[in-house]
């Protein structure tokens, strides 16, 4: 036992040896004589020592303790947390210590909670895994940037139109991909998205490339504008109400566009998921030779997973435009998707309660903790890691059945 | 769907005609043909390798024929299998399949493997789900009459205790019968069983024994199974055939399959008495 661990954490420490020699041996000095090297052999060591040391801890301590075990049926504690998280949500912006950082804040991570509700019917439910899901978030906030600037259409107007766009470029991905699945998928997704950034960094007359669209029309509530003053013949928020003018109202107003936004996704995944399209998304993920064997077409089933993850990837993208008043392809890079997908898989696939808890962990706490900026990837990666070693198949990963002989209707 | 040039006999389900199937130089079936009947068992039997599973994928549409001609006769018309897709062979042809290596919605419950299974009367029922999500009663009726047959099949495989277990979780018995159940659940006018009592029980496999003739008498359709177990094959089918090599060696009732010399020379070899071994090569 001992030996073997010696042996392994030897190994180890070489491997980090090896790794650290170039990385941190050697620093270049501006000498008398110009540019030296200068060697930096101890920190070498010391990353040897220390991946030794743990490596030596790892292997001679206890696995870690097991997850604290859920009841096993949770469907009315689940329920029941959900209208929970949803009242809070609710009256989040009323509570005494709510500030404007806090509402700009929520509103970030519901931005996220809703792309994951969205990737979720792509990757939770129908299993196919999607890299390139930022593209349809871009096309939702650029279809919601370019039609309101070059025709005036109103963000109520452009709202729906940015969603079948997105559904529209789904189908577009959707149908050459129809034939993989997995690692292949995976890649085929992850150029897309690239593909579209570059469209969008490169076609400089139409998406103004990488200096973006700046100065995009903000949102107004049945024509109640949030500015200080309005255009003739309108009224302002602030005015209609009799209220002080006050920044905070259009703050306010973005965080429940997007709660309404996001809890119209949920609800319709969790309607969706009691019909026959969503449990053949499921059937899809579970066995796609035995779909085919029962009539299902695994072509319609694919593309409308598709279409309707990528629709409600824009409506959150024509938010983000509308928030942001300015986009560019910064916005869209693969970093993002990264963070959706983890969402998705940490939360536990298709559980939709898993998803907001991963995305308060993963957007949430990074926004509260930015003094630790260097620190995030770090963080990142130790939360991955650990998760995979603890719960691998994510926070919540229990799934209730979507019919029950018990309660049939 | 097509309609082929000749009645069909009475009773007459399934033709296979000339059917060859090749996979490079290899010929896993070749030149097979035989039909199969409403209301009858009929066993497809042979060697490891003597292409049943191929053939299976053929009649199922998850392989196309390089020659042959499958036809499909239903009170409604003809179909030509092999020019259907795999789904379509299910929706439209109404063959129904299970396979050898048990393809269950493993993390889906039982209940909902069936109803997954009448997959396409609820999607008409549900309008592109707008019916569903609205919650309008036809879409509502729609799925009780697919829970009520999910319920009737249940009972008929003996599971309805189960229903809200998870499939993949399911002791390997009871999963052969729920593959069984939800193939029933499409409806089908063929059923077509690949290996059904492989790792059963003897227990277990009388119990399927009794599904299966129930399947054929209480609801008229036809079985085409491929089977191992000899006890199987002889005690319930009403019609065998024997391949070989991709070959049709042998038709005929499970009696006069039992005497058949070439199925005992296919199935034990080549009596050893004799005395020159490289004669043994003529027995295909």
């Amino acid at each position: 036992m001992l030996p073997a661990a010696l042996r392994d954490a030897a190994l180890a420490a070489l491997v980090a040896g090896a790794l650290a020699l170039p990385m941190l041996g050697f620093r270049l000095v501006d000498s008398a004589s110009g540019l030296t090297l200068a060697g930096r052999f101890d920190l070498v060591a010391w990353a040897a020592g220390l991946v030794f040391c743990g490596r030596l801890l790892i292997r001679l301590l206890p696995p870690l303790p097991a997850f604290p075990a859920l009841p096993a049926r949770l469907g009315d504690l689940r329920l029941k947390a959900g209208w929970a998280m949803a009242a809070i949500a609710l009256i989040l912006p009323f509570l005494p210590f709510a500030d404007r950082n806090l509402v700009d804040k929520a509103t970030m991570v519901l931005i996220y909670v809703m792309l994951g509700w969205g990737l979720n019917i792509v990757v939770g439910l129908a299993g196919l895994l999607d890299l390139g899901f930022v593209a349809f978030y871009a096309v939702g906030a650029y279809s919601y940037a370019l039609l309101s600037q070059t025709f005036g259409l109103s963000f109520w107007v452009c709202l729906p139109l940015a969603g079948v766009l997105s559904a529209g470029f789904g189908l577009a991905l959707g149908f050459p991909v129809l034939r993989l699945r997995g690692d292949y998928l995976a890649i085929v997704t992850l150029g897309f998205g690239e593909i579209i950034r570059v469209i969008l960094q490169n076609w400089q007359d139409v998406t103004g490339g990488p200096n973006g669209i700046s100065g995009i029309e903000r949102p107004s509530l049945f024509g109640l504008s949030f500015k200080a003053a309005a255009p003739e013949g309108r009224q302002t928020f602030a005015e209609f109400f009799g209220l002080d003018y006050s920044a905070d109202h259009r703050v306010i107003f973005l965080y429940f566009l997007i709660l309404a936004l996001a809890l119209a996704t949920n609800l319709f995944t969790l309607r969706i998921r009691r019909l026959p399209v969503g449990r053949a998304w499921e059937a899809l993920r579970d066995d796609e030779i035995a779909c085919r064997s029962l009539g299902i077409n695994p072509t319609t089933v694919k593309l409308s997973a598709f279409a309707l993850g990528a629709m409600f990837a824009g409506f959150a993208g024509s938010f983000f435009a509308t928030r942001q008043g300015f986009i560019s392809p910064e916005s869209f890079t693969f970093i993002e998707s990264a963070v959706i997908l983890a969402i998705v898989v940490l939360g536990g696939m298709g559980s939709q309660i898993g998803i907001v808890l991963a995305a308060l962990l993963l957007v949430g706490l990074p926004e509260w903790f930015r003094e630790l900026q260097q620190y995030r990837m770090l963080a990142f990666g130790g939360a991955m890691v650990l998760i995979m070693l603890w719960k691998p198949s994510g926070l919540l990963s229990h799934r209730e059945p979507t019919i029950r002989l018990g309660n049939a209707p | 769907m097509s309609r082929s040039d000749r009645p069909a006999p009475e009773g007459l389900l399934l033709n296979v005609e000339h059917v060859t199937m090749r996979f490079g130089g290899l010929f896993a079936v070749k030149d097979l043909s035989f039909s199969a009947r409403s209301g009858e068992i009929t066993a497809v039997i042979g060697p490891n390798g003597a292409g049943k599973t191929t053939l299976f994928n053929c009649i199922t549409g998850f392989y196309k024929p390089q020659v042959g001609r499958m036809t499909l006769h239903h009170p409604d018309g003809e179909f030509l299998l092999e020019r259907l897709d795999d789904h379509a062979i299910n929706r439209r042809a109404r063959v129904a399949r299970t396979f050898q290596n048990i393809r269950l919605f493993a993390k889906m419950s039982v209940l909902e493997n069936l109803i997954v299974a009448q997959h396409a009367a609820l999607m008409k029922a549900s309008v592109f789900s707008l019916a569903g999500l609205l919650g309008l009663r036809s879409y509502r009726e729609a799925e009780r009459a697919a829970v009520a047959k999910a319920r009737h099949w249940l009972e008929r495989v003996g599971l309805t205790e189960l229903a809200d277990a998870e499939a993949g979780s399911l002791p390997y018995g009871h999963q052969r019968r729920l593959e069984i159940a939800r193939a029933m659940c499409t409806d089908p006018l063929l059923l077509c069983l690949d290996e059904p009592a492989a790792g059963l029980n003897p227990r277990e496999s009388a119990e399927l024994n009794r599904l299966l003739r129930s399947i054929r008498d209480q609801d008229g359709i036809g079985l085409l199974l491929i089977e191992h177990d000899m006890s199987v094959v002889m005690e319930i089918s009403d019609q065998v055939v024997v391949l070989d090599y991709g070959k049709k060696i042998a038709e005929g009732s499970p009696v006069e399959i039992r005497r058949d010399p070439a199925v005992i020379r296919a199935y034990l070899g080549e009596p050893d008495d004799t005395e020159l071994p490289l004669t043994g090569g003529a027995s295909c």
